[in-house]
């Protein structure tokens, strides 16, 4: 059985179908990548696998529950490192790590432990008594990454982890992960703008544009389906090379489409 | 307990960190205690009622902790803005649990805060009973301050963002001041007067503090015991389901 299982999930807010009839599974163990444009509801979908967000139909299985009937259940089966900023910034390093660690039930002991093996991974440990709001925006996603990493659940959600991360801290964190992905039989479900980082590192990519899921299956498949070199290429192919090529008349466009929507 | 604990603390942390909103909330308390306590004081006396700076003590206390506790709660609003509450709401606990750690941590603060404003009235003159009225009074102070930091957190869960804030203040948060017998005695008020402020729940709150510091209650204490602690109990359970209803 698939460890997530989203049948023709949906979402619309307002007039706007922010994710349309989406279904996908997800195997137990496998590094799961979610591609696609931006606002092409990769986030929302992310949202209403963890609970943060009630889907306007479909149905969700995570670790065999359901988000709306057993949300504690699905609660304490994932971990997720979110796109937008979530750390407290009147706090430091430190407890922001410890914070997270608490309301993870890790026992006392473990905890510091593991924080201090994480803050040293990311490069804060130096900081870890400084205030978050003094950090620099990558420091706070370091420290966002290293948060996430502090319990190991089922399963891991990274919502463009390494986003404004310089390619050495990519590739380090990144390669931290597959290996607790392997360990620990973890899945983790991501998405990134990074194709290259997709290609690497994800069993298996699905590819969303504007709420609708365009093609699915392993990095491979996908090249060989259109045709592409890379994975960058068969996602340029699969989400229109046209329109994001003429960057002055983008954001017309897509405010044309959501006329279209409304 | 844990998450009660530890979302408690994190109150507690952010208000003694921020000195700024320390200082800054007392501002005002001290400003009503000399421009009224003075101003109004000759004018009490002559109608017979004796001395005025005792009497609006209480009501200023009882100001503090509104403000302080109705914006502990509506903090909330904050932190979906900042992006913390995803991180709460999306942990593995119960959102009753976290609402709870809330409330009673910007309970906790707002009445430190009343605190501060007593020391501060005993400063300009002040004088409460017996160190026994203080720890009465200290019972209404968390009271009041356990009520409006729920009723902050039902609003803030209610609110995506500040700009209803504003609205809350003069509609909310002020009618409920001045309608409270915090400034005026309740006796011999116009009917409308007497019905708003019955019906008032700070009034019950200001009165109990009179009564704990003073012994001067126009209910009652235990009826203002009763009617502060049934209250906060049903706001608790309404701020309770609507923040496990927030979504992001
Ligand atoms: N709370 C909301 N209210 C209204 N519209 C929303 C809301 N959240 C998302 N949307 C809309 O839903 C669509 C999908 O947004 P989403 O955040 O899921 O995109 P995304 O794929 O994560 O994009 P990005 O790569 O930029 O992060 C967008 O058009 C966005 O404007
Ligand atoms: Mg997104």
């Amino acid at each position: 059985m698939n460890i997530i299982e989203a049948q023709n999930l949906t979402k619309r807010f307002g007039e706007l179908v922010a994710v349309d009839s989406v279904s996908f599974g997800v195997e137990k163990g496998e590094l799961f990548a979610f591609l696609g444009p931006n606002g092409a509801g990769k986030s929302t979908t992310i949202k209403m696998l963890t609970t943060l967000l009630t889907p306007t139909s479909g149905k969700i299985t995570l670790n065999g529950y359901d988000p709306i009937e057993n949300p504690d259940e699905v609660r304490h089966s994932f971990g997720i490192v979110f796109q937008d900023p979530s750390l407290d910034d009147e706090l430091t390093a430190y407890e922001n790590m410890d914070f997270h660690g608490v309301l993870y039930g890790i026992p006392r002991k473990e905890r510091q432990v593991r924080i201090e093996q994480l803050l040293k991974f990311v490069e804060l440990w130096d900081r870890k008594k400084d205030f978050v709001k003094h950090f620099s925006g990558g420091m706070k996603r370091r420290l966002e990454i290293a948060r996430g990493l502090l319990h190991h659940p089922q399963i891991l959600f990274l919502d463009e982890p390494t986003l404004g991360l310089d390619p050495q801290t990519r590739n380090h964190i990144w390669s931290y992960i597959k290996d607790l992905s392997e360990k620990e039989q973890m899945t983790i479900f991501f998405t990134t703008h990074y194709m290259q980082e997709a290609e690497r590192v994800a069993d298996r990519v699905a590819v969303i544009d504007h709420g609708v899921i365009v093609a699915q299956g392993t990095p491979d498949q996908l090249k060989q389906q259109t045709g592409a070199q890379s994975l960058e290429d068969a996602f340029l192919d699969l989400t229109g090379h046209a329109i994001r090529e003429e960057t002055a008349d983008n954001w017309e466009r897509v405010r044309r489409m959501r006329g279209v929507r409304r | 307990m844990r998450t009660i604990y530890i979302l408690w603390l994190r109150q507690i942390k952010r208000y003694y960190r921020s000195k700024s909103r320390i200082i800054g909330s007392l501002g005002q308390p001290l400003l009503f205690l000399l421009a009224f306590g003075f101003g109004f004081g000759p004018i009490f006396q002559k109608a017979g009622q004796g001395n005025y700076l005792q009497f609006l003590t209480p009501g200023i206390i009882a100001m503090s902790i509104i403000f302080s506790a109705i914006f502990s709660g509506i903090e909330i609003i904050f932190d979906r803005q900042f992006g913390f509450l995803k991180e709460t709401l999306a942990a593995p606990v119960s959102r009753v649990s976290i609402m709870i750690g809330r409330t009673l941590g910007g309970a906790t603060v707002s009445t430190m805060q009343g605190l501060i404003v007593i020391g501060i009235s005993m400063l300009v003159g002040f004088r409460f009973n017996s160190l026994l009225s203080l720890l009465l009074a200290l019972l209404f102070m968390l009271l009041i301050a356990l009520l409006f930091t729920a009723l902050g957190t039902a609003i803030g869960s209610l609110m995506q963002d500040f700009h209803g804030f504003q609205l809350i203040v003069n509609f909310l948060i002020m009618p409920l001041y001045f309608l409270s017998g915090a400034i005026f005695p309740l006796q011999g008020l116009p009917k409308t007067l007497t019905t708003l402020a019955t019906i008032n729940p700070l009034s019950y709150g200001v009165d109990g503090l009179r009564g704990a510091l003073l012994g001067t209650a126009h209910f009652g204490l235990l009826i203002d015991f009763s009617v502060l602690s049934g209250l906060s109990l049903i706001v608790i359970m309404i701020g309770a389901y609507l923040f496990s209803k927030v979504q992001i």
